[in-house]
């Protein structure tokens, strides 16, 4: 029931974005990400960047002294850091929303797990074949995001309302569980950048223009390809693979 | 310290007397004695604090006691707490104690600032905010044990009690001294007010049937430079919420001198180690790659 009204919430969101922008999908390419999970992707990665930095002033102002002045200096980026967290939160929060059935953990994520060291080092060229619409790697950085969020709606609505509405020992410890989370989301965020720029490439187009090549897929996530084509990726690969020795 | 002692007035021609608070600065650190056993709850003190600090004043609230209002404000740094209190054989007892910032020996309020410069302590002992480079975070109301520091929602800044530093600077008392009528407050230096703390202990105790009287200077934030004579020492909770053993939450010491800055660089290390993966492991690339050219090394 609660499940039917979110996919019909996401599905009319989707139609109502589609007609706001457009995703061109070339010969040779699959549809990625739809303009409502693209917009919702940005605005998500600007309301976090927004409170991050934001919060660099609060986190160590003596360090980030020089940059403080961008946001109107140390009290007014204390006053719009709660908002920017805010709005990173309920934006992510209609991503989950979006992405909550894509994100759940199969048998074949403990898998891909267990063997991150193969794909990490580059031993592995290609990913497992059972590797769906998200590998286990991003749903981690997903359910992290998740369960940083609901550290930092606590902790942050205790350091908001302040030591005369919660007390002192709870302000005293939400600020280091606030501190710790954002730490581990800001470490997530180097490596989400990296795989999704340079570590990957072909992947930034995914959230850009919304449509990935072919190739990018069947080596990336085989099963989903092998789901939109019908046809079996390795076997893609290798008929890729002679073509363009043909050529040569 | 010592150029100041160097111009400070010992006569003054065509004057009664020399400067009021002379000699103050004879010892570094400063210390306001409180004697709860001789307070009348005038509020002289009070008045004199919000006139010398020049803040506006704001409605008082009855309550039915003899308390101005529930709480100082940022507005209203110095409160005699007020309560009526029964002993065991059934007398009461009605217990005055002006209630302000202590000036900590080891203050949590600047231990859980994390601005640079909002909260100074000098050398003397008192412990000051510094409203211009405050980002009204608040945590230093959560660090302070006494529960001093007050937030002032139309500037987003934190005040409290200065121990009148401006006039201590020059040489002269705080403001409350100079008001109180019955010598209850007195200001001078820590050695000197511990002293006749003491003294004043020892009177009660034996001459006035308090046994447990004694002097408050809590140990646990490394004593105070504002300290109570209390007819009961051994429960200071019952005078207006007096905490028996102030501390500083360890979240503000451990975490904040150690983990903050090393766990900060430890992200970083994230940025670094993106980066050395892409140079020793490269990216992985779509397959087929383009064969351009044979493999010729590794
Ligand atoms: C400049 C910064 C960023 C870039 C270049 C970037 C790029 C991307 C790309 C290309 C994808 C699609 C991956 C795919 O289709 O497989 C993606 C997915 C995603 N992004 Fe970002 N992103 C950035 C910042 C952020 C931020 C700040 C957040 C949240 C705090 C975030 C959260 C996510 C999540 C949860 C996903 C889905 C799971 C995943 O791919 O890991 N991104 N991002
Ligand atoms: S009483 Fe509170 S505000 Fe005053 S010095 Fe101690 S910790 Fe700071
Ligand atoms: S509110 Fe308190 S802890 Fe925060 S910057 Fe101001 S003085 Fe420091």
């Amino acid at each position: 029931m609660a499940s039917g009204a979110i996919e019909s919430f996401d599905n009319k969101a989707r139609r109502e974005f589609e007609s706001l922008g457009r995703t061109r999908v070339y010969r040779g390419e699959l549809l990625r990400h739809p303009v409502y999970t693209r917009v919702l992707h940005w605005t998500v990665a600007l309301f976090f960047f927004l409170a991050l930095f934001t919060g660099f002033g609060i986190y160590l102002p003596w360090l980030f002294r020089w940059f403080t002045p961008f946001f109107g200096g140390g009290p007014l980026s204390r006053q719009m850091h709660p908002w920017f967290g805010l709005g990173f939160v309920f934006f992510f929060g209609l991503q989950v929303l979006n992405w909550l059935a894509p994100m759940l953990w199969t048998a074949a994520d403990t898998k891909w797990m267990r063997n991150v060291h193969k794909i990490v080092s580059n031993e592995e060229k290609m990913d497992p074949p059972e590797t769906g619409f998200f590998n286990a790697g991003q749903k981690v950085q997903f359910w992290e995001i998740v369960g940083g969020c609901i550290v930092f709606i606590i902790t942050g609505a205790i350091l908001w309302g302040g030591a005369k509405y919660f007390g002192g020992t709870a302000v005293a410890v939400s600020y280091v569980l606030h501190d710790i989370s954002a730490l581990i989301m800001l470490g997530g965020i180097f490596i989400h950048i990296y795989q999704s720029t340079f570590g990957e490439p072909g992947t930034f187009q995914a959230m850009i223009r919304g449509a990935v090549s072919e190739a990018w897929a069947w080596t990336f996530h085989p099963a989903w390809y092998k789901q939109v084509t019908g046809r079996d990726p390795v076997q893609a690969c290798e008929e890729a693979r002679r073509k363009m020795e043909g050529r040569r | 310290m010592a150029d100041r002692k160097t111009l400070q007035a010992d006569q003054i021609s065509g004057h009664s007397g020399a400067s009021p608070g002379l000699g103050m600065q004879r010892d570094l650190e400063v210390c306001k004695l409180i004697d709860t056993t001789t307070c009348i709850g005038c509020k002289a003190c009070e008045v004199a604090c919000v006139e010398w600090n020049d803040m506006p004043f704001q409605p008082t609230t009855f309550d039915n006691t003899y308390q101005t209002m529930p709480k100082t404000n940022w507005n209203f740094w110095n409160l005699i707490k007020f309560n009526e209190h029964q002993n065991a054989d059934g007398t009461i007892q009605w217990l005055m104690r002006k209630d302000q910032c202590m000036h900590c020996a080891d203050p949590g309020c600047l231990h859980a600032c994390p601005a640079d410069g909002a909260i100074v302590k000098y050398a003397n002992g008192i412990v000051d905010f510094n409203q211009e480079n405050c980002i009204g975070c608040e945590y230093c109301v959560s660090g302070c044990p006494f529960d001093i520091p007050r937030f002032n929602p139309m500037t987003k800044k934190v005040y409290k009690c200065t121990l009148c530093s401006d006039r201590v600077g020059q040489g002269l008392e705080p403001a409350c001294i100079k008001a109180c009528p019955t010598g209850c407050l007195k200001f001078g230096s820590k050695e000197d007010m511990s002293f006749i703390a003491n003294e004043r202990a020892n009177q009660l105790r034996e001459n006035f049937g308090f046994q447990n009287a004694g002097v408050y200077d809590p140990q646990s934030v490394g004593g105070t430079h504002v300290i109570y004579v209390l007819h009961d020492a051994t429960d200071p909770e019952r005078y207006g919420g007096l905490p028996k053993n102030p501390t500083i939450p360890w979240s503000y010491t451990v975490w904040k001198w150690l983990f903050k800055p090393v766990l900060g660089t430890f992200a970083l290390f994230g940025f670094l180690g993106v980066l050395a993966h892409y140079v020793t492991s490269g990216p992985r690339m779509a397959q087929p790659e383009p064969p351009t050219k044979e493999e010729t090394h590794g």
